[in-house]
């Protein structure tokens, strides 16, 4: 759309830590900007965070946008919100980009909603193309694609916004690859004005509670899963026994977690954690494509399924067909004879 | 004392069970060919309303935007506790994305008139974007709260609500009128109350009344005489509107709405294409369930160091 330039990206931070899915937003920006041939810039907001700038810019911004105030300390949808319109009515970019995180599911509706334009959520992939308007007509150039998952799995979506810019799309941690950081690389910091009525700052946040995550998933080298065909939550004990004796994490799938067999901290999937581990061993997964969407990257993928029918067969590198209850016994019992140590 | 509370809910396709006659040629679903549900969380928000009206008193309303057979998601309120329904039915309503959603309910909250909550699930099970609900909330000029799972407290122009999110828990305060998304975990949705579903079991939106009328009238190989239909489903709606059984239907008139922002009109994003997804056999190495073969791989797996 004329007058529009430039790909964004939202720079996530809480307590001055930045968000993973930020930095990796940012690598995939940069690619984006690159076929676009245009500016990166990073959306920064905060109290404080001037000295987060420089890791931005290592991973791929040609500029950050920087908003300091007290009363951004701690994300709130309203104050954010007026910030990040204030700055897209001013500078208009054509692209930006959100983490599909808690902030990112509760800002980017509500400023795609304030400048009227279009949002994707959850997109798994971004690319720039030419979109046909077969209705109207017209042909647009160098759209952002917006794919996603849809209906339950059954179907991969494109979707575009051809004229409610910014094109805005929100994408989940650990679907797009962060790049290494390149500290040499050089950019710019530019302040950004920071007005607030008294009406966006009705809203407090009273208190945070943080829980310690059980479990680890993402950085996790083997990864031993367990899905509904484990039928219980006794019964995943094995998937336990067989993660302890490979020194491994255990994963699983969202119908495991839905049955109570496992808590939500280990569900692998679309709505779980990505994982990209050197080994996953999946046991009586049926490999639904929210789950694939999860684990297909792995290294290497084992399954072990009683259904050879199952979709899981499909990605997997090796696959069992048999029962779990006599498969997983007997691989931790010629792991342990024929094992290291 | 009451707060008068508005549940927005909407009816899913079961997307468990799509096949190739429920997708249309523009990428769009087929809604009415599939089976439909109460999307979960809003079954969720619907529950934390009723529990507001039992302790506080006040009012709950649930709307729902949809096909005529969205009737049905209107009865399941009104079984269950819900004091008004209405269904916002109309053709140019049609193939909207979340903006031009979130426009439409809207602009039903605001010829509702004074509210003090409204309330939806976090994300339908179709759609999963989580959208509407923070974008209703912008257009109404009111604050959100997403990921509710508890009210803490309500009462002196404010509520406090437990957000579950993810990596823990936070506690956040808004004045109302508020917005707040309702997370699975918040409650155990009641089911119908046998008295309320004996009373409005017979409740229905006009419209359904005159599709049910037009498909009895439809001869075999031919069209009804529209006429014919009006006339006998005027006639039913007569006799439901004397027992109070008739479920408020509005259009884009009764909400004062914008033509250019609601359905597809108003919605930015369009689908460029949809693909099925057929997964491609790959090269996989079944390894027979036995000591040998597994005893193979394992050798394998600790030769090239995937296993320590």
């Amino acid at each position: 759309m004329k007058g529009y330039d430039g790909v964004w990206v939202f720079a996530e931070q809480e307590d001055g830590k930045l968000a993973d899915v930020g930095l990796e937003l940012l690598t995939k920006g940069r690619e984006l900007a690159g076929v676009l041939n245009t500016k990166l810039s990073a959306v920064l907001l905060g109290q404080r965070v001037k000295e987060l700038a420089k890791t931005l810019i290592a991973h791929g911004a040609d500029e950050v946008l920087l908003a300091e105030d007290e009363r951004l300390a701690d994300y709130l949808a309203a104050p954010y919100t007026r910030v990040i319109t204030d700055a897209v009515r001013a500078r208009k970019p054509a692209i930006m980009i959100f983490g599909a995180s808690t902030i990112g599911r509760d800002l980017a509706p509500r400023v795609a909603s304030t400048l009227l334009c279009g949002l994707t959520a959850d997109c798994t992939d971004l690319k720039i193309g030419d979109f046909t308007d077969n209705i109207e007509k017209k042909t647009y150039k160098n759209l952002l694609y917006q794919i996603r998952p849809a209906f339950g799995g059954n179907i991969i979506a494109t979707i575009v916004n051809p004229t409610g810019w910014p094109q805005m799309a929100t994408v989940r941690e650990g679907v797009m690859k962060m790049g290494k950081p390149d500290a040499s690389r050089k950019g710019t910091v530019k302040k950004l004005e920071v007005v607030l009525d008294l009406a966006d700052l009705v809203a407090k946040v009273i208190k945070k509670e943080r829980v310690q995550k059980s479990v680890d998933l993402k950085g996790a080298q083997i990864i031993v899963s367990g899905g509904a065909g484990v039928g219980s939550r006794e019964n995943f004990k094995l998937v336990w026994d067989l993660a302890r004796t490979l020194g491994a994490a255990v994963g699983a799938s969202r119908a495991a977690v839905d049955g109570g067999y496992i808590d939500h901290d280990h569900q692998v999937g679309q709505t779980g954690t990505t994982v990209r581990p050197r080994l996953y061993i999946a046991c009586g997964i049926s490999g639904a494509i929210q789950h694939r969407a999860g684990m297909s990257e792995a290294g290497k993928i084992i399954a072990i399924n009683s259904d050879p029918s199952a979709p899981i067969f499909k990605i997997s590198h090796y696959g069992i067909v048999g029962d779990l209850n006599d498969i997983i016994p007997r691989f931790i019992e010629i792991y342990r004879k024929k094992g290291p140590g | 004392m009451g707060f008068d509370c508005i549940v927005l809910a909407k009816q899913v396709p079961d997307t468990a069970n799509i096949t190739g006659q429920a997708m249309k040629e523009d990428g769009t679903v087929n809604r009415a060919a599939l089976p439909a549900i109460f999307n979960p969380e809003d079954l969720n928000a619907l529950e934390l309303a009723l529990e507001i009206a039992e302790k506080h008193g006040g009012s709950v309303t649930l709307i729902t935007m949809g096909l005529p057979q969205a009737g049905e998601l209107l009865r399941q309120g009104l079984y269950r506790g819900s004091n008004r329904a209405i269904l916002l039915t109309d053709r140019r309503f049609a193939r909207a994305d979340t903006l031009a959603t979130s426009y439409t309910l809207a602009q039903a909250i605001r010829t509702i008139g004074r509210f003090d909550l409204v309330l939806c699930g976090r994300q339908a099970i179709d759609g999963d974007t989580a959208q509407v609900g923070p974008q209703t909330a912008e257009k109404l000029g009111v604050p959100q709260i997403t990921y509710v799972e508890k009210i803490e407290s309500l009462g002196g122009g404010k509520v406090v609500a437990r957000r579950s999110i993810g990596k823990g828990y936070e506690m956040m305060e808004a004045p109302l009128p508020c917005l707040m998304t309702v997370v699975g975990t918040a409650n155990e949705p009641r089911e119908p109350r046998a008295k309320l579903l004996m009373k409005f079991k017979n409740a229905r939106c006009p419209s359904e009344v005159t599709e049910r009328v037009r498909a009895e009238l439809t001869p075999k190989d031919g069209t009804a005489d529209e006429a014919a239909v009006k006339t006998e489903a005027d006639r039913r709606i007569r006799e439901l509107a004397k027992k109070n059984l008739v479920i408020e239907e509005w259009k884009v008139e009764d909400i004062k709405a914008d033509l250019s922002r609601v359905g597809g009109e108003g919605s930015p994003t369009k689908v460029k294409e949809i693909e099925f997804v057929v997964i491609k056999g790959a090269q996989t190495r079944m390894v027979e369930p036995t000591d040998e073969g597994m005893g193979e791989l394992l050798r394998e797996l600790i030769g090239d160091h995937t296993l320590g």
